[in-house]
């Protein structure tokens, strides 16, 4: 069989998943071999509550944050449904968050338009909350997932604090990319996910800030974890490597960003003359992400054809079934059919060079394969 | 080489894909999302992917070939339950699955093969394609339980030219039961899938047609050739020609048993005769024609067959303008919707669908 095997394998989909930095699986590693419960009285339970607090306050420092503010979760989504738990106040939302957010509003959320470049208008977040019927939350990413498109986040916190309105923000894709400060940002809350960063899958974090720091009605109650705001015993090898992994990234950050902008324009610019055109380049995006439309080609045909030639890159919102579903970002930014014509090319921390040449080399030789689809 | 496989999660075509893997051959399985399972199959909490899907991944995982999700739901929607419903709105007796046939599995599926520069798609259906001296033939199968001949006529030369059905020669379904066992499939025991896909176990169709044409949604009358009313139905949809069920009162006159021999969609009326009286007619016209041969300027002496299960009959076949006419040369019931498939032995002609006579 032609099967490609792992180690041919390149994965540009760093938005689904980070490479595993060697800091957090060495952190991850010795946290497992901890037998002890961090909620136990005994030595064992204290050496591991030990992991448990570090973890908490090297995340807390490292994005402007108070250790007892931050709530370790099973990762962005439970940190994002958590933000949006018994919030009791009109929810306002960017129409192209994650569904870990779509899907966890209450009725009556309302969404927030966004224009072609996929960068929300303060302007229509200020019409909106003027518009609430009362205090709002508004929900709204740091960077999207599909696009890499930042939003103005820190005018909408300054909205928000005119208003009254509470802010949250899904930091899951911008947390190790881009510098973030809770405290300066002005959210009230943030979600982060420690795998999208370099850590082991099954940890996040919601950290809460501003006018929602102290208690939160929990989803779970279990045995009162967490200050009682998220019980269950918490995944203490994948918060270490959290922890230890979010420490990497933000240590490098302003290399890996500069060295993945460049690659990533490099892939942008060789795909747009074989036709591509490129979703919400016009507003400031991450430094590793593009979403490239072909039109006329369906996204899943991109996919499938790149995964055969060995590379990994995804489309739309990723479902467990592994559908490539029509992308709700790209249609919320007016893109019409490109919306299921595009395929995220998202790089890791670590992408090589070479890598991204021979990437360039399999995306020319899919975009140039003679679609015989018939109209 | 490598080839793309249409899976639906069922013995049938895993057993296609595992055994062309097995033969050394890139499988690249996949599986058509056609619809939302989560109210198919009334499972709370199930992403999109189904029972089918996690089946025809497990079958991929095990002989190590690449399988993919396609999303053909609005297409699917669009194209075959759309038309379904239009079709039962003017009368007729539609037949989605030579729909689904036709579109989203060979053109759309069989585009993407193209594209992921495949050579040849291959599907669990039950037929033969025999490649001769003067072309590429298509047949009923070995096992003539399976034959499902009828709903693949609307495949053009050039689809059958690139597709491959390894299911057509095998003896029966037990045989390919044993296959799945030998290649350790799971899916070996895998009950067959039965009536229309898209219907939720325990559903009607009609239900969905009337949910998505509610004007032809309630009550009418049952009436004989005259006009007499004998009786009332509970919607058009749910009738058909030559039905025999759902009449009430009216299915017994004069100690005659009735059967349906017109759906009225104008008047919501359903019209029943005597089921004894041979009833039918001996002309029909199709439309959409597909000829897998050279498509006949003089009549062709051949068998037809008018519906999923039945035998065929000899008739006369003249291609018109706009399809065909076709001289049965005894009186049949036939459904305007269904299919008209038109044989030599085991050999498919082509076909067309038959048309409303005020069409």
């Amino acid at each position: 069989m032609r099967n490609v095997s792992n180690d041919l394998f390149m994965l540009f989909d760093a938005n689904a998943s980070e490479t595993p930095r060697l800091a957090a699986l060495a952190a991850a590693d010795a946290a497992q071999r901890l037998a002890g419960n961090p909620a136990s009285p005994h030595r064992a339970g204290r050496a591991a509550r030990a992991v448990l607090e570090s973890a908490r306050e090297q995340l807390a420092d490292l994005f402007g944050g108070e250790p007892d503010d931050l709530v370790f979760t099973s990762g962005g989504t439970e940190a994002n449904a958590l933000a949006l738990h018994g919030v009791g106040r009109p929810i306002l939302f960017g129409a192209t968050e994650h569904d870990a957010v779509r899907q966890a509003l209450p009725p009556g959320a309302r969404p927030l338009q966004v224009p072609a470049d996929g960068r929300i208008l303060l302007e229509t977040i200020d019409r909106a909350l003027a518009e609430a019927p009362g205090p709002a939350l508004v929900c709204l990413m740091l960077a999207n997932n599909e696009t890499g498109v930042l939003h103005p986040v820190a005018g909408a916190a300054r909205l928000c604090r005119r208003y009254g309105a509470w802010l949250h923000v899904d930091a899951v894709q911008a947390a190790g990319r881009l510098p973030l400060d809770v405290a300066s940002l002005g959210a009230d809350s943030v979600a982060l996910s420690g795998h999208k960063l370099g850590g082991p899958k099954g940890a996040g974090a919601l950290l809460l800030a501003g006018a929602r720091r102290g208690r939160l009605p929990p989803m779970i109650a279990g045995g009162g974890q967490e200050q009682g705001r998220r019980g269950g015993t918490p995944a203490l090898g994948a918060i270490a490597g959290f922890a230890a992994a979010a420490a990497a990234a933000v240590a490098a950050q302003a290399t890996t960003g500069a060295r993945q902008a460049t690659l990533r324009d490099r892939i942008e610019h060789a795909a747009i003359s074989f036709g591509a055109v490129p979703c919400g380049a016009a507003a400031p995006r991450l430094p590793n992400t593009t979403c490239l439309a072909l039109p006329g080609r369906p996204a899943a045909s991109q996919l499938i054809a790149l995964d055969l030639a060995g590379y990994g890159v995804s489309a739309g919102s990723a479902c467990s079934s592994g559908k490539v579903a029509r992308s709700h970002v790209l249609a919320a930014m007016g893109l019409g059919s490109l919306a299921g014509e595009a395929i995220r090319v998202s790089l890791p921390w670590d992408v090589q060079e070479a890598a991204v040449d021979g990437f360039i080399a399999a995306y020319i030789r899919m975009a140039t394969q003679a679609g015989s689809r018939p109209a | 080489m490598r080839i793309l496989v249409a899976m639906s999660g069922g013995v049938d075509s895993s057993v296609v894909a595992a055994t062309l893997a097995a033969q050394g051959h890139e499988v690249i399985g996949a599986t058509l999302q056609l619809y939302d399972v989560r109210e198919a199959e009334a499972k709370a909490g199930a992403c999109c992917a189904g029972r089918d899907i996690r089946d025809a991944k497990r079958v991929a995982d095990r002989l190590g070939f690449a399988h993919y999700v396609i999303d053909a739901e609005q297409r699917f929607r669009d194209s075959v339950i759309g038309n379904f419903a239009d079709s039962y709105a003017a009368g007729e007796t539609p037949v989605p699955c030579v729909a689904c046939n036709m579109g989203v599995k060979f053109t759309d599926l069989l585009g993407l093969a193209r594209e992921l520069g495949a050579e040849a798609m291959a599907t669990g259906h039950y037929v033969r394609r025999v490649e001769t001296g003067h072309g590429i033939e298509l047949h009923r199968p070995v096992d003539a339980s399976r034959d499902q001949s009828w709903f693949l006529f609307a495949t053009t030369p050039a689809q059958l030219a690139y597709l491959r059905f390894p299911l057509g020669d095998m003896p029966d379904k037990s045989a390919v039961r044993a296959e799945a066992q030998r290649l350790g499939l799971a899916v070996a025991a895998k009950p067959d899938s039965q009536d229309l896909c898209f219907v939720p176990a325990g559903g009607h169709y009609a239900d969905i047609v009337e949910s998505l044409r509610p004007g032809i949604a309630g009550e009418g009358e049952i009436v004989d050739a005259s006009g007499r009313v004998l009786g009332s139905h509970q919607g058009i949809a749910r009738y058909t020609i030559g039905q025999g069920k759902r009449l009430g009162a009216a299915a017994l006159q004069d100690g005659v048993r009735q059967q349906v021999v017109g759906v009225e969609p104008g008047s919501r009326r359903v019209v029943v005769g005597p089921r004894s009286d041979a009833p039918g007619r001996t002309s029909l016209r199709l439309r959409d024609m597909n000829w897998l041969i050279e498509p006949p300027d003089a009549p062709l002496r051949c068998t037809v067959q008018l519906r999923a299960r039945e035998g065929v009959r000899p008739a006369t076949v003249l291609r018109t303008a706009d399809g065909a006419g076709v001289t049965l040369d005894t009186a049949a019931l036939a459904a305007p919707g269904q299919a008209c498939v038109l044989y030599e032995g085991s050999r498919v002609l082509g076909g067309g669908f038959i048309r409303r006579d005020d069409h």
